[in-house]
């Protein structure tokens, strides 16, 4: 299982780059059982869409 | 805003209006005075100058920030090509641990990620982008230009890396790391700081 160090650099290259199959299928199994990543994962997107939002 | 400038009826004295925005825009960016006049005097010249191209479909001020984004490309390109390998390797190498703190040695959070109340509400809340540009300060300048060639620039991975010569591993790294560290100074000076306003 992945560890949330992993996960968080994952969740990170996830905006960058498609993930393989094996590293989805890890973050979902792991989000399933970790809060704390699940927020991160949110907070990740919080931050795009912040700076797509800017010009405000 | 006037949203209703029909096409080609750009008034060039209305220009004058969006140079304060357009200014801390660029300064967000290129985080350097002169170089963000520089960029935002140039756009404005060249929107004075292509107005009569101004379809109308889209805002004039996103019609003059679309100017100005492609201004700091071209800016940031040719920062690229001055820096030198060896300060993007030494950015590379000397934030390596820079995270650890926030992980025990097992890979768990040791600092466990808070909920952020209604995040979207703050985007309209000046205070929160004082605080975000502010946290955008605090990212080394290589890692700054990755961010904002990605984030706020549209620029894909691949563009990136190629500007900055770096390999996409690297490229990953660095945004990464602004991200982690954006987060980090959000939650502690935003979401669970003193600023926040409920």
């Amino acid at each position: 299982m992945l560890t949330c160090k992993e996960v968080s650099k994952l969740v990170s290259q996830s905006l960058d780059r498609r993930l393989s199959l094996v590293e989805w299928v890890g973050l979902r199994i792991h989000f399933f059982v970790c809060d704390g990543c699940r927020r991160f994962r949110e907070q990740m997107a919080f931050i795009r869409r912040a700076c797509q939002h800017y010009p405000h | 805003m006037n949203n209703q400038t029909k096409p080609g009826h750009f008034p060039a004295g209305t220009l004058e209006e969006y140079r304060p925005y357009l200014l801390r825009y660029a300064l967000l960016q290129l985080r350097d005075s002169t170089l963000a006049e520089d960029a935002v005097q140039e756009t404005l010249l060249a929107a004075l100058e292509s107005r009569s191209k101004f379809s109308g479909k889209s805002s004039p001020k996103t019609w003059l920030t679309g100017i100005l984004k492609h201004k700091i490309i071209d800016l940031f390109r040719k920062q690229a090509k001055e820096a030198t390998q060896i300060s993007i390797e030494m950015e590379l190498g000397s934030g390596a641990g820079d995270f650890d703190a926030l992980f025990q040695p097992d890979g768990h959070w040791s600092t466990w990620p808070q909920a952020w109340a209604d995040p979207l509400k703050n985007l309209e809340n000046q205070k929160f982008w004082e605080i975000f540009e502010v946290c955008t300060k605090l990212m080394p300048a290589n890692t700054a230009r990755a961010f904002m060639m990605r984030e706020f620039l549209g620029l894909s991975t691949k563009e990136i890396c190629k500007d900055l010569q770096i390999s996409a591993t690297n490229c990953w790294v660095m945004l990464y790391r602004a991200r982690m560290s954006l987060r980090l100074c959000l939650q502690h000076n935003w979401f669970g700081g003193n600023f926040e306003e409920k």
